[in-house]
């Protein structure tokens, strides 16, 4: 062993920095590893539901003023946002439970708050680069007004990070990949689909619109299709706090369940 | 060597500190009430059939599975509620041959590194990697390397935050005869060096070897705990062939049979 290796063990770091940038690094590479699957495909998925919606249903129009294919894009990227901002968390803690590959970052001196801000904010960047992308490729259908971008962030973020955060629920309570897809599809999925994304509540009968109302997703697809529009079916100020509070509700949930180290430290 | 030494020494606590563990899986008590101490500087054998519990220790040490009862320390840093602490002042090599498929083995001891948020750490990752010959397989991808490599790189994955407490769970399994000793000699200059290590292996003759002090798991109990060269003597007396010079083995099979005790 050379001198340098010798020196550098006499020397037990004790400055150490936090974790948190380093895992929240990995958890952006390990999908931009593979962007064609997890960026490109759910792109594409969301211009074929544009084509086929917008072209099946053009002529209809929403809001009194809104061509169908308009109201349908802001739906659209909100849904893209919210799938793959879930898919982030959930594929990425399961892969690394089943192959055990987590207990790297277990034996690490990470505390509950850094593994969950580190894999929300992975999730929040994957879901908010594949809504751009669906977003910028959409623009080629007729550019949607973009009246209130702040509120447009506001619920992309939380959006992503209510996914995020309900996809770590989803990774740690799964032990294999057909319970992960099982909320996925009977959960998420139905959840996303009656939303609003491709239709306004007001289209509804009355008992949907009511059920409707109890669907937090529904909150943020309206929410944020306010953004583009400056219209909604319901207020964006009660939509916010909704999702907000859905967002700290989840949020504690997921940190109650990191903390006790459920289904992680036995 | 000798500011390892101090730094550890100054610490005035034992490397590890086991104190009345217990652990139970439904029925199966994994741990029944264990206490050890382990001081700084040993090169230390934890032995005992499969089941004994000595993964599940190892685990409970490291944070990966919590005690019924019973605290463990690292260096006087509870492994529960001070982990930072504990945590940053071991490493572990875990048994199970795992990594992560995505990345290459400089991105994969990067990462570990920034874990314990230790950046511009290149210079220890290349002497690591230099050490254990992974210099060659820095830029592949985990998946294309061999078992043994991946085994190594799990060895560089405990070392890359300098722990002075390492623990080995079973690191030489399925790796061929060139491997094994150019990781015990790694691991023995660590040691020579100050570092704690704590070893678990199914390879007797290498613990013979290496180990000053051995504990021996059997149900979930120590059985035995005394240096190696007091086991020899206490529990070598029976040969299992009858002829021969003792070894550990015997030792092992005596206590195991509960013929000696």
């Amino acid at each position: 062993m050379s001198n340098t290796v010798n020196k550098a063990l006499n020397k037990p770091i004790l400055e150490y920095g936090s974790g948190f940038p380093t895992l929240l690094l990995k958890e952006v590479k390990r999908f931009y590893k593979v962007a064609f699957q997890t960026v490109a495909a759910p792109v594409l998925t969301a211009i074929l539901y544009l084509m086929i919606f917008g072209h099946v249903l053009d002529g209809k129009e929403v809001y009194g003023r809104l061509s169908y294919t308009a109201f349908l894009i802001p739906g659209l990227v909100m849904m893209s946002v919210l799938q793959n901002a879930f898919a982030n968390t959930s594929s990425s803690l399961i892969q690394s439970k089943v192959t055990g590959n987590l207990v790297f970052v277990l034996l690490a001196p990470l505390s509950h708050f850094e593994f969950y801000a580190a894999y929300i904010l992975a999730a929040v960047f994957r879901g908010i680069v594949v809504g751009l992308g669906v977003f910028l490729i959409t623009i080629w259908f007729g550019l949607p007004a973009l009246e209130h971008p702040l509120w447009i962030l506001a619920f992309a973020f939380l959006g992503a990070a209510i996914l995020g955060s309900l996809g770590l629920i989803a990774g740690i309570w799964a032990d294999k990949y057909d319970q992960l897809a099982a909320f996925q599809n009977f959960v998420i999925m139905p959840a996303t689909m009656l939303s609003g994304v491709f239709y306004s509540i007001h289209s509804l009968p009355p008992a949907w619109q009511v059920v409707s109302h109890f669907n937090p997703f529904f909150y943020m697809i309206d929410g944020f299709r306010y953004g583009f529009f400056g219209v909604s079916d319901v207020s964006p100020w009660s939509s916010l706090a909704i999702v907000l509070c859905f967002f700290i509700v989840v949020s504690a949930i997921t940190l109650r369940l990191l903390q006790k180290g459920y289904k992680l430290r036995h | 060597m000798a500011s390892l030494h101090c730094w550890v020494c100054k610490s005035m606590h034992p490397a590890i500190s086991i104190k009345n563990i217990s652990k139970h899986y439904g029925a199966l008590q994994a741990l029944d009430d264990v206490s050890l101490a382990i001081e700084p500087g040993e090169f230390f054998g934890l032995l005992g059939p499969n089941g004994a519990g000595k993964t599940t220790l190892i685990s409970i040490l490291a944070g990966l599975v919590r005690s019924d009862k019973g605290h463990a320390a690292i260096l006087g840093a509870d492994v529960q509620a001070s982990f930072r602490n504990a945590r940053r002042m071991l490493g572990v090599v875990p048994q199970e041959l795992v990594f992560d498929p995505f990345f290459t083995v400089r991105e994969t001891l990067h990462f570990q590194s920034g874990y314990f948020g230790i950046r511009n750490n290149d210079a220890w990752i290349d002497e690591i990697m230099a050490h254990l010959d992974l210099t060659g397989k820095a830029d592949s991808n985990m998946r294309a390397l061999s078992g043994g490599m991946k085994r190594r790189v799990l060895v560089a994955q405990a070392l890359v935050h300098r722990p002075p407490v390492i623990i080995l769970d079973e690191p030489t399994a399925g790796v061929d005869v060139e491997l094994r000793q150019s990781l015990w000699q790694f691991i023995s200059r660590l040691n020579q060096d100050g570092h704690t290590i704590v070893l678990t292996t199914h390879y007797l003759e290498e613990a013979e070897a290496l180990c000053q002090r051995i504990a021996m798991l059997k149900q979930g109990k120590i059985v035995a705990l005394d240096t190696t060269a007091n086991l020899l003597t206490r529990y070598g007396s029976v040969k299992k062939d009858g002829e021969g010079k003792t070894d550990l083995e015997d030792v092992f099979v005596n206590i195991m049979s509960g013929s000696t005790l």
